[in-house]
């Protein structure tokens, strides 16, 4: 199994999400935002979080247009898997690879603390060691995380049961409570909060440890 | 040539600066104010032949996120 993860200037989760793939038996690759092309063979791809480009113009629109990014789309529109958390989020939809745009937070302020998620659905490769309805505990770090999309798209999102984790309690002004999305495919996640800052008992929390198993019981050789 | 780009985000996205400049305002006394929408104005400067329509191109694809925002192209 092996896994990317994507590295911007900027970016800064990078190698805490190597780790928490390490950990659920991933082999990882690190691949520079410069590179045209990710390693041959590679299962899912990781968009980290941060500040790619200091975020400049919007966050994440700089990275969009990275080389490597093309590389993703291409990954993505092949039916690869991919999650992008935090930065990783904003540059995804940036692409277009997941609709909608996170804004400013409603409260204006930088928000870093453990907030309650709702498991939406466990109907994806990244929920389903999760039962719906569970109750989370996962840390968020964001300025821009306020999650907007129009009335047609949230109707489509909510159809075809694609919010895959809400807020217990809005920290950012996010509509609908939305904290993470799938893609219509179900097999790009992108989320505000990071689960790989709650996978190791050294973190105060491993509530995020089950979306990186569940990824490598699925993708795992038979 | 020179093309200056308007950006704001669009009517019904909540623009939590302008509120707060709204509210900033407000709390200095001035209270002529309804309402207060920021933006971004981008200057560039074109190489020769460059058109309109090249404009619009480079706002589509990264100037303006069009999910929320819209913008006006000025030729000058």
């Amino acid at each position: 199994m092996r896994a990317a993860v994507i590295v911007f200037p900027g970016s800064n989760c990078d190698r805490d999400l190597a780790v928490a793939f390490e950990q659920a038996g991933f082999q990882v690759d690190m691949v520079w935002h410069k590179d045209a092309a990710l390693p041959d063979s590679v299962d899912i791809v990781g968009v980290p979080g941060g500040f790619s480009y200091g975020d400049y113009l919007r966050c994440g629109a700089i990275a969009a247009q990275s080389p490597i990014c093309k590389a993703v789309v291409q990954h993505t529109e092949r039916g690869g898997y991919a999650v992008g958390i935090c930065n990783g989020f904003q540059i995804l939809t940036e692409t277009g690879i997941l609709p909608g745009a996170l804004l400013r937070n409603a409260g204006l302020k930088y928000i870093c603390r453990t907030v309650g998620l709702r498991v939406e659905t466990s109907d994806s490769v990244f929920t389903e060691s999760y039962n719906a309805g569970d109750v989370i505990g996962i840390p968020i770090a964001h300025h821009d995380g306020n999650y907007f999309a129009d009335d047609a798209t949230l109707a489509a999102l909510k159809d075809q049961d694609r919010i895959a984790f809400s807020y217990t309690e809005n920290p950012n002004g996010s509509v609908g409570d939305i904290a993470g999305i799938l893609s219509e495919n179900r097999r790009v996640l992108g989320m505000m909060p990071h689960p790989e800052r709650a996978a190791d008992e050294g973190h105060g929390g491993t509530d995020g440890t089950a979306l990186f198993r569940a990824l490598s019981g699925v993708l795992a050789p038979a | 040539m020179k093309a200056r780009v308007h950006v704001m985000l669009k009517n019904g996205v909540l623009d939590p600066q302008g509120e707060a400049v709204r509210h900033a305002l407000g709390a200095m006394g001035f209270n002529q104010i309804e309402g207060v929408r920021q933006g971004k104005v981008i200057d560039l400067e074109l190489a020769e032949g460059a058109t309109e329509a090249d404009v619009t191109e480079m706002c589509e694809k990264l100037l303006a996120n069009t999910v929320i925002e819209r913008y006006e192209i000025e030729l000058v």
